[in-house]
């Protein structure tokens, strides 16, 4: 395998675009990334697109037709939320494996104002489990993986809500996050509850938004770039068989399988972090991921946003950006827009919320049902 | 009866792997599922292999009994129109080797508590709702048991 280098990056603030169709989102991201690396959709060897909504109508190829139809190979990639991560993980290897020299990721959503309740529809309402027979909706699914959490180590809804916190201060120092308002601790338990122990705060909201990435070889990366970011590792797991999947979903083992390989496959640890994107769609799901990452030991997760270590100054500051709790979660271009997001900082470019001295990040997502990417960059 | 007469009313489960007796309601419906002959894991409902081991040819059909704890839940208060909220949605592990998602009752909802974890639960089922055919639909529900 070579090496690959990203060597332009761009996302759209993230929010609501009801005036504009998701192809010229994504056409927008793709020609920032683009002007980002100093080339051109000519220079551009194969195209993989992440788009979770329409993944049956050819976004990648409809973006072509915006910026550019030079009838390079154009690859439509969906995976759950993980679908913009793994449209960048087919970029990566289509580099990597020596096939292609420059090669670009884009990540697009349109939400609109769906909410993560999703849309249901379709067959005879009659025979809808939902809260009849329990929860299969993110929410109640989320807020049970946390609840799990309490019940093995004794963590409160308190420190969970700290997460919260943490990403609103967080995001207000995000000029591309749709949430810029700092909340307190009692803001956010005092806020509607939507599924225990998550509040409204601790969901993320659902946005539209569009990111893109140009990678390349190291041969090429030289030319265009002074500073070029590394994808020391590129990682894509499912879950394997456990006890109680898919009734209660787990996103735990296969996120520990994730991070072993990636700590593996870059020769790094958790130690040697700078800063981390995790995928935040809940309050709940940040605190089980301190530990599957290894940011922490098995049921420290609680003890770690006590001691303020995840925020930005801390000892392993997590979603620097807010996180999608503050910046919204378009699916398909989530993955894609944590990469960016890690980019700016190796790069020294991420203004006002900078993680000092920024060397090597991680990046991580999780589909549910599921599918785990994780990405550590380093300079 | 006139040869009009509408067809018989069907009682349905909700799930496909939920069972209703032709004496219901006097004998209760059941969860049911395989079990893997080759490494003993247990599922819900029908299927061609096993989902652990990958073995076809070892899977025999096995009915669960109604009694089981609460391993974990979520307290729902936002969902889909028309569903009655705040509820208890629990993940039930059955004392036969199978866990099943399910709303639990005798608990209140607005004081969620640690002390719920582990609580022993008793399956019932109850007409949910009647299809577009006119059959009634039945789920499975959990009882706290004291």
């Amino acid at each position: 395998m070579r090496d690959v280098a990203i060597v332009g990056a761009n996302m759209l603030k993230f929010g609501r675009y009801p005036e504009k169709d998701v192809v010229q989102l994504a056409s927008e991201a793709a020609i920032g990334a683009l002007k980002d690396a100093g080339i051109s959709i000519n220079d551009v060897q194969l195209v993989s697109s992440g788009n979770l909504y329409q993944s049956n109508a050819m976004v990648g190829q409809r973006i072509m037709k915006e910026i550019g139809a030079t009838g390079v190979p154009v690859i439509n990639v969906s995976n759950a939320c993980a679908t913009g991560s793994t449209a960048f993980r087919e970029a990566y290897y289509a580099v990597a494996s020596g096939a292609y020299d420059i090669v670009m990721a884009v990540g697009s959503e349109q939400m609109g104002k769906m909410g993560l309740l999703g849309g249901g529809g379709g067959g005879d309402r009659a025979y809808s489990t939902e809260g009849v027979m329990g929860t299969g909706i993110m929410p109640g699914v989320f807020g049970q993986a946390g609840v799990e959490h309490m019940r093995k180590y004794g963590t409160t809804q308190e420190q969970i809500a700290k997460i919260g916190v943490k990403a609103s201060k967080h995001g207000e120092a995000n000029p591309y996050a749709m949430y810029r308002q700092s909340k307190n601790l009692e803001e956010i338990l005092n806020a509607r509850v939507v599924a225990w122990p998550n509040t409204l705060y601790m969901c993320c909201p659902t946005s539209d938004g569009a990111a893109a990435a140009i990678l390349m070889s190291a041969e090429k990366a030289k030319q265009y770039t002074s500073k070029p970011v590394w994808v020391a590792a590129s990682v894509l797991t499912s879950d394997p068989y456990s006890d109680r999947n898919p009734t209660m979903f787990d996103i735990n083992t296969l996120t520990k399988n994730a991070a072993k390989e990636a700590y593996e496959k870059a020769g790094l640890g958790p130690e040697d972090l700078s800063m981390v994107e995790l995928h935040d769609c809940f309050a709940t799901a940040e605190l089980v991921h301190y530990e599957n990452l290894f940011l922490c030991g098995e049921g420290e997760a609680g003890k770690l946003i006590d001691e303020g270590a995840t925020y930005n100054g801390g000892k392993i500051p997590v979603n620097v950006s807010g996180g999608l709790l503050s910046k919204g979660h378009p699916l398909g271009a989530t993955g894609v827009a944590n990469i960016v997001e890690i980019v700016w900082h190796l790069r020294g470019e991420a203004g006002d919320r900078q993680v000092k001295d920024a060397k090597v990040g991680l990046a991580h997502v999780i589909g549910l049902g599921s599918a785990c990417t994780i990405h550590v960059l380093k300079k | 009866m006139t040869q009009e007469a509408v067809a018989e009313k069907k009682t349905n489960p909700i799930v496909p792997f939920m069972r209703i007796p032709e004496k219901y309601p006097a004998e209760e419906a059941y969860f049911w599922g395989m079990e893997c002959g080759a490494c003993g894991t247990k599922f819900l409902g029908e299927r061609i292999a096993c989902g652990k081991c990958g073995a076809t040819d070892k899977l025999r059909e096995v009915r669960y009994g109604h009694d089981g704890n609460l391993y974990v839940f979520a307290v729902v208060h936002q969902s889909m129109p028309g569903v009655e909220v705040p509820f208890v949605a629990g993940i039930i592990d059955l004392d036969d080797g199978i866990s099943v998602r399910a709303n639990v009752y005798g608990l209140d909802a607005a004081r969620p508590d640690p002390s719920w974890f582990g609580k022993r639960v008793k399956m019932y089922s109850e007409v949910v709702s009647q299809d577009k055919e006119g059959n009634d639909v039945v789920a499975a529900k959990f009882k706290v048991q004291d």
